[in-house]
């Protein structure tokens, strides 16, 4: 049957995606060994190659998206589902959609000229002033790249996908139990702290780490805005890379050992991203209305 | 979601007046989430439309890149080339995609379902720098970067995305129109060809259209098979063509602003192009639901 082989060749190509992968660094594996994910220098000229910095990178980017889009996403998410005349709700919906279909290629073009220069000038300095006292806001970047303008940027790319999310979620908490709640006295917000949040506690969990899958594998527009450095820095304004932007940008013109620690980063990006989609998948699927359907 | 107990006491404490205050708050707060969500839309395209506008003329969209990158000239070729690419991925990836679709709704039992489905998800979240590292390992090491390797590596991206689509669309198929089909007679594949792909068919459409959207702006993919091209015109698949994401990619890292207002051009013709899709599509989507009785 023409079409199981369809639908049983997208499970091989999964697993030949990640057999060729990690095949290509193999080289590269073979030579440095786990070892290479600890090592915190990355060195061509002296052959030392090592994942930490980006390693580095990608977490506080991630973070730094999470951090702000988790809570932004979960308000727009509640005020479509709760709060917004029904007349804009399908407006202000459909354009968050539109903000998840920008292509990352343009975001950056934006990032790097509009939203970099614009944070170099006003919020960075006015972050370091202010709050320099904490390390992690240093002394401004002088253009605007960095891992604070990479994180800002992956913000907008996360908000789209957490929201609706979010939004499916909670129109699936039943209204017998918001009214119930509200029966009893309780104001909207205390209805949703008490008992639309609870209910889709998991729902979430699962959305914010498939948000996290999308900032973590994130390459074009972070290789735009994130500025390009090696360094371990506690300096969130600083310039840094993240796995999948390093090797976006270093990849051509890299001499083949280079290449191929590249493509260890690469395998190592692999990793981290199936076992983030494979457990956001498997808690989403409790909530999945399609596969109530089969 | 029954096991929904309210996690916080919903008795009243503190005053009334206190409790108001604080659900005011918290729906400003959500209101100005999804504010600055469409803010953030606004001044994206906005910024892109006003940079892009001293770009923009007719020979823009009809005339080849200046060699040696000198001002003047246009996107034209990159128009093809992004034309070629994402029309072989679309070619590639609707049948399989279609097919799948057909399995997983129509045939597979659900135990089997269940994993391909999960792996179509997983495959979905991957990072795209991945896919475009794989195809380089299978179609691009030992041969050159091409449109075709461009276009496989975007197909994978596209592959998830439209058999979800049409697997959406296919649940809609009322079963009163299967099993009439089936009484008359009517073998299950017949059944599939004859009556339930013409009915879904302007479902699984727009799903396609929204994958092209998503495709045509995919960079990750293209950097390892398709981005060391000449930038004149040309038609031959088996070589790299220049292509609109790549373009703006390269231009938005060189220093030159004339370079730069070219990425903005370009990025303007590109956004135009993929929310112009993507909105569209999603208008066609509603309907044709609605008519299949949602």
């Amino acid at each position: 049957m023409i079409t199981a082989v369809a639908a049983f060749g997208s499970v091989f190509l999964l697993g030949w995606i990640v057999w060729k992968v990690i095949n290509l660094a193999w080289p590269a594996i073979d030579k440095y060994g786990l070892a290479f994910i600890t090592e915190d220098t990355w060195d061509p000229v002296k052959r030392t190659f090592g994942a930490l910095p980006f390693i580095y990178g990608t977490a506080v980017s991630s973070l730094i998206a999470l951090v702000i889009a988790t809570p932004l996403a979960i308000g727009i998410a509640l005020w479509l589902t709760e709060l917004a005349p029904r007349g804009v709700r399908g407006i202000v919906g459909s354009l968050v959609e539109v903000l998840a279909a920008i292509p990352s290629v343009v975001l950056g073009l934006w990032g790097i000229l509009v939203l970099g220069p614009f944070l170099a000038q006003h919020l960075e300095p006015w972050l370091h002033e202010h709050l320099g006292f904490i390390p992690i806001f240093g002394p401004p970047s002088p253009t605007g790249t960095g891992l604070f303008t990479a994180g800002l940027i992956l913000t907008i790319m996360v908000v789209p996908i957490v929201a609706s999310i979010c939004r499916e979620l909670f129109l699936q908490v039943p209204n017998e139990l918001e009214e119930g709640a509200l029966a009893l006295g309780s104001t909207r917000w205390e209805m949703v702290r008490g008992v639309i949040l609870p209910a889709t506690r998991t729902g979430i969990a699962a959305a914010i780490i498939l948000g996290l899958g999308r900032a973590l594998g994130e390459a074009i527009a972070v290789t735009q805005v994130i500025g390009g450095g090696t360094q371990i820095s506690s300096n969130i304004f600083g310039p840094s890379d993240t796995l999948a932007s390093k090797i976006a940008a270093s990849y051509q013109g890299a001499d083949p050992i280079e290449q191929s620690s590249l493509l260890y980063l690469a395998a190592i990006l692999l990793v981290i991203g199936l076992i983030a989609n494979f457990g956001a998948q498997i808690i989403v699927r409790r909530f999945d209305p399609l596969r109530d359907a089969h | 979601m029954a096991a929904a107990t309210p996690q916080v006491s919903l008795r009243a404490t503190g005053s009334l007046r206190r409790r108001r205050i604080v659900n005011k708050i918290m729906e400003g707060v959500g209101t100005a989430a999804a504010l600055l969500a469409v803010a953030v839309l606004v001044v994206v395209t906005v910024s892109v439309a006003v940079r892009a506008a001293p770009a923009l003329s007719w020979d823009f969209l009809t005339q080849p890149p200046n060699l040696f990158g000198g001002p003047g000239g246009g996107i034209s070729s990159a128009i093809i080339g992004s034309a070629l690419i994402v029309g072989m991925a679309t070619a590639l990836a609707l049948p399989v995609g279609v097919l799948i679709a057909i399995y997983l709704t129509e045939f597979a039992p659900r135990a089997v379902a269940a994993p391909i489905q999960l792996a179509l998800d997983v495959l979905n979240g991957l990072p795209t720098i991945v896919v475009g590292i794989f195809v380089y390992g299978i179609l691009v090491i030992g041969h050159l970067q091409s449109a075709y390797a461009g276009a496989v590596a975007l197909s994978i991206v596209m592959l998830p995305l439209v058999s979800r689509a049409a697997q959406e669309t296919l649940l809609l198929v009322p079963s009163a129109l299967r099993e009439a089909s089936l009484a008359l007679g009517v073998s299950r594949w017949r059944t599939v060809v004859g009556v339930i792909l013409p009915t879904t068919f302007g479902g699984i459409m727009t799903g396609a259209v929204l994958a092209v959207a998503r495709a045509a702006g995919e960079t990750a993919p293209l950097l390892f098979t398709c981005s060391i091209f000449s930038p004149d015109v040309s038609t031959d698949v088996t070589k790299a063509l220049p292509n609109i994401p790549v373009l703006i990619f390269t231009y938005s890292e060189q220093p030159d602003p004339a370079l730069h207002e070219q990425a903005w051009g370009a990025a303007l013709v590109l956004m135009v192009f993929v929310l112009v899709a993507s909105l569209g599509a999603k208008a066609l989507l509603a309907r044709s639901r609605r008519k299949l009785g949602r």
